[in-house]
C-alpha cells in the first residue's frame, strides 16, 4: 500500500523521514469531530473543559468533517446513524483516525438484540481505538487519546490505509445493512 | 551589477519581513490560545501549537473538488494579506509605498477578505453562504466608525500618507495622546475587524459550522490558517501605525541599523499589547447576532468616532494646532 500524501521535496527529505515528520505533526494536532450518537456525548464536556482539558495535547473539537482528523463515535450506532457516520468518515481528509466509545460499538452492548442497531462498528469503518466501558470516564478517554498518539507515532494507527485496501469489503458490509443510500 | 545586487538584497529583505510577520501571527495565535486557556482555568496547549497545526494541515492532502475558483481562493487570500503586509510599515521598515496610501491601504485591506469570500461562495455550501453574508455585513458595520477615525487622523495631521503620519508622530507625541477618543473608537472597530468574540459572527463554529471555512480541509485550510495569521499582524499593526507611532522610537536616519532592530522590538511589544486587549475581551464575551453587531457599530463607536472627529477638527482648524 503506497501512502497517499506524497513527499513535497523528495530530493531533500528522505521518504522515511517525511513519514516520520508527518506522523509527528499529526499526532500533536488531532482535530476531532465528535459524532454524538449515544450517552457518550455526556462524557465529552468534562474532557474538553477545565477539569481534564484535552487542548493540552492539541486536541480541539472541529465543526466540520472536512477539517477534522479524528472521528469519535460516542455510543450505540443505529443503522440510520451508520449511514451518516460513513458519510462523515469519507468526507474527512487523509490521514484520519477513528475512536469508538463504550461497549455498544464493540459488541452491541445492551442493544445486543435490538432490531435496528449494528453490533460491530469495525465491520463498516476501520476503528483505530476502542474504549471499553459503559460509559468510559474522562480519564479513560484521555488515556485513549494518549494511546492513539503513541500508535500514530509508531505507525500502527493505519485504519485509513485499511479502508482503502479493503474498500470493496467495507462497502459490501455496509450494503448488507443499508436497504438504500438515500433515506 | 550593483543595481542587481540591490534588487536581490531588497527581495531577500522583503521575503524575510513577510516570513517573520507570518511567524509572529502564528505565535500570536498560540499565545492567544494559551491565555484564553488560563482565563478558563485550563492548562492550554503549548504556544507553538499553531506551528504544528499549520505543518500538519500542509502535510495533509486535500481531495475536495469543487471548481478552479475554490482551488484558487486560498492563494488569493494569502497573496492579498501578503500585499497588505508589504504596504504596512512594520517597525518602521516598509516594503512598498505610494502617495495617499492611507486610502490605498483601505482598498488593499479588502482584497484578502474578498478572496476568502470568493472561495467560500464557490464551495456552494449553504453554511459558507451565510458566513460570507455575515462577514460582509460586519465589514459594512465596522467600516463606518473606522472611516471616521481615519478622517479625524487625516484632518489633524493634514496628510493622507502613512509615511508622513509616522514621521510626524515620531517627531512629536503618539496620536493616542492627542486623539484618545478616536483611538477608543478604532479599537472597538478593530475587535470586529479581527472577528474576535463579541463579533465572531461570520465564523461562528457552533451555529454555522465555521462559516466560510466549512468546505476547506487539508492543505487548503493550512493556507487559510497562514492567511489568518497574516491578517492578525495586518490589523494589530494598522492600529499601532495609526495611533502608537508604528513603534518607531529611534530615528533610522540617525541611528541606522540599530534603529531598525529597536523599532522592530518596540513594534512587536505594541502589537502584542493590542492583540492581548482583543484576546481578553474575546475570552469572556458571548457572541452578538449580526443585526445586534450592526446596530452596535452604527451607534456607539460611530458616536465616539464622530466626537473624535469634532475634537480633531476643532484642534486643527479652529485652534490651529499644527504638527
Amino acid at each position: 500500500m503506497t501512502p497517499e500524501n506524497p513527499n513535497p521535496l523528495p530530493s531533500i527529505i528522505p521518504e522515511k523521514d517525511w513519514k516520520k515528520i508527518q506522523r509527528m505533526l499529526s499526532k500533536r494536532s488531532l482535530w476531532m469531530v465528535h459524532f454524538c450518537t449515544g450517552c457518550g456525548a455526556m462524557e465529552m464536556p468534562p474532557t474538553m473543559t477545565s477539569r481534564y482539558d484535552m487542548e493540552r495535547f492539541g486536541i480541539i473539537p472541529m465543526a466540520t468533517p472536512r477539517q477534522a482528523d479524528l472521528l469519535l463515535v460516542t455510543g450505540y450506532v443505529a443503522v440510520k446513524t451508520l449511514k451518516r457516520i460513513v458519510r462523515v468518515y469519507e468526507q474527512m481528509q487523509d490521514p484520519k483516525y477513528v475512536i469508538a466509545f463504550g461497549s455498544c460499538p464493540i459488541n452491541g452492548g445492551i442493544y445486543w438484540d435490538s432490531y435496528n442497531t449494528i453490533k460491530r462498528l469495525d465491520k463498516y469503518i476501520p476503528v483505530d481505538m476502542y474504549i471499553a466501558g459503559c460509559m468510559p470516564r474522562p480519564e479513560a478517554i484521555m488515556d485513549a487519546f494518549l494511546k492513539l498518539m503513541k500508535d500514530i507515532d509508531e505507525g500502527r494507527a493505519d485504519g485509513w490505509l485499511r479502508y482503502k485496501k479493503y474498500y470493496e469489503k467495507y462497502k459490501a458490509n455496509q450494503r448488507r445493512v443499508f436497504k438504500r443510500w438515500d433515506e | 551589477m550593483t543595481d542587481w545586487a540591490n534588487i536581490l538584497i531588497n527581495a531577500g529583505l522583503t521575503a524575510l519581513y513577510l516570513f517573520l510577520a507570518i511567524c509572529v501571527g502564528l505565535l500570536f495565535m498560540g499565545i492567544a490560545r494559551k491565555v484564553t486557556a488560563r482565563i478558563h482555568n485550563r492548562v492550554g496547549p503549548p504556544i507553538y501549537q499553531n506551528f504544528l497545526d499549520v505543518g500538519k494541515l500542509l502535510a495533509k492532502k486535500s481531495n475536495i473538488k469543487h471548481n478552479w475558483i475554490f482551488d484558487f481562493a486560498p492563494l488569493f487570500a494569502l497573496a492579498g494579506v501578503l500585499l497588505a503586509l508589504a504596504y504596512l510599515p512594520m517597525g518602521g521598515y516598509r516594503l512598498l509605498s505610494g502617495d495617499g496610501d492611507l486610502i490605498l491601504l483601505l482598498y488593499i485591506l479588502v482584497i484578502p477578505a474578498l478572496g476568502f469570500a470568493l472561495g467560500a461562495g464557490a464551495s456552494a455550501n449553504p453554511n459558507a453562504g451565510v458566513g460570507v453574508m455575515r462577514a460582509l455585513t460586519l465589514m459594512l458595520s465596522y467600516e463606518m466608525p473606522f472611516l471616521l477615525v481615519l478622517l479625524s487622523l487625516m484632518i489633524y495631521y493634514n496628510t493622507a500618507s502613512l509615511t508622513t503620519l509616522l514621521e510626524k508622530q515620531m517627531h512629536s507625541v503618539w496620536a493616542i495622546d492627542v486623539l484618545p477618543i478616536s483611538a477608543l473608537a478604532a479599537d472597538i472597530a478593530l475587535q470586529g475587524m479581527m472577528m474576535e468574540k463579541p463579533f465572531d459572527i461570520p465564523i461562528a463554529p457552533h451555529e454555522i459550522a465555521s462559516g466560510p471555512l466549512v468546505e476547506f480541509g487539508g492543505n487548503y485550510l493550512g493556507m487559510l490558517m497562514l492567511y489568518s495569521a497574516g491578517s492578525i499582524v495586518v490589523e494589530t499593526s494598522l492600529f499601532v501605525d495609526l495611533f502608537l507611532g508604528g513603534g518607531i522610537v529611534l530615528n533610522p536616519a540617525v541611528y541606522g541599523i540599530l534603529a531598525y532592530v529597536v523599532n522592530y522590538i518596540v513594534w512587536f511589544a505594541l502589537i502584542f499589547v493590542v492583540w492581548m486587549i482583543a484576546i481578553f475581551i474575546n475570552a469572556v464575551f458571548p457572541r452578538f447576532r449580526i443585526e445586534q453587531a450592526f446596530k452596535f457599530y452604527w451607534k456607539w463607536p460611530t458616536l465616539i468616532a464622530a466626537l473624535g472627529l469634532a475634537q480633531a477638527y476643532i484642534m486643527s482648524v479652529i485652534l490651529g494646532v499644527s504638527v
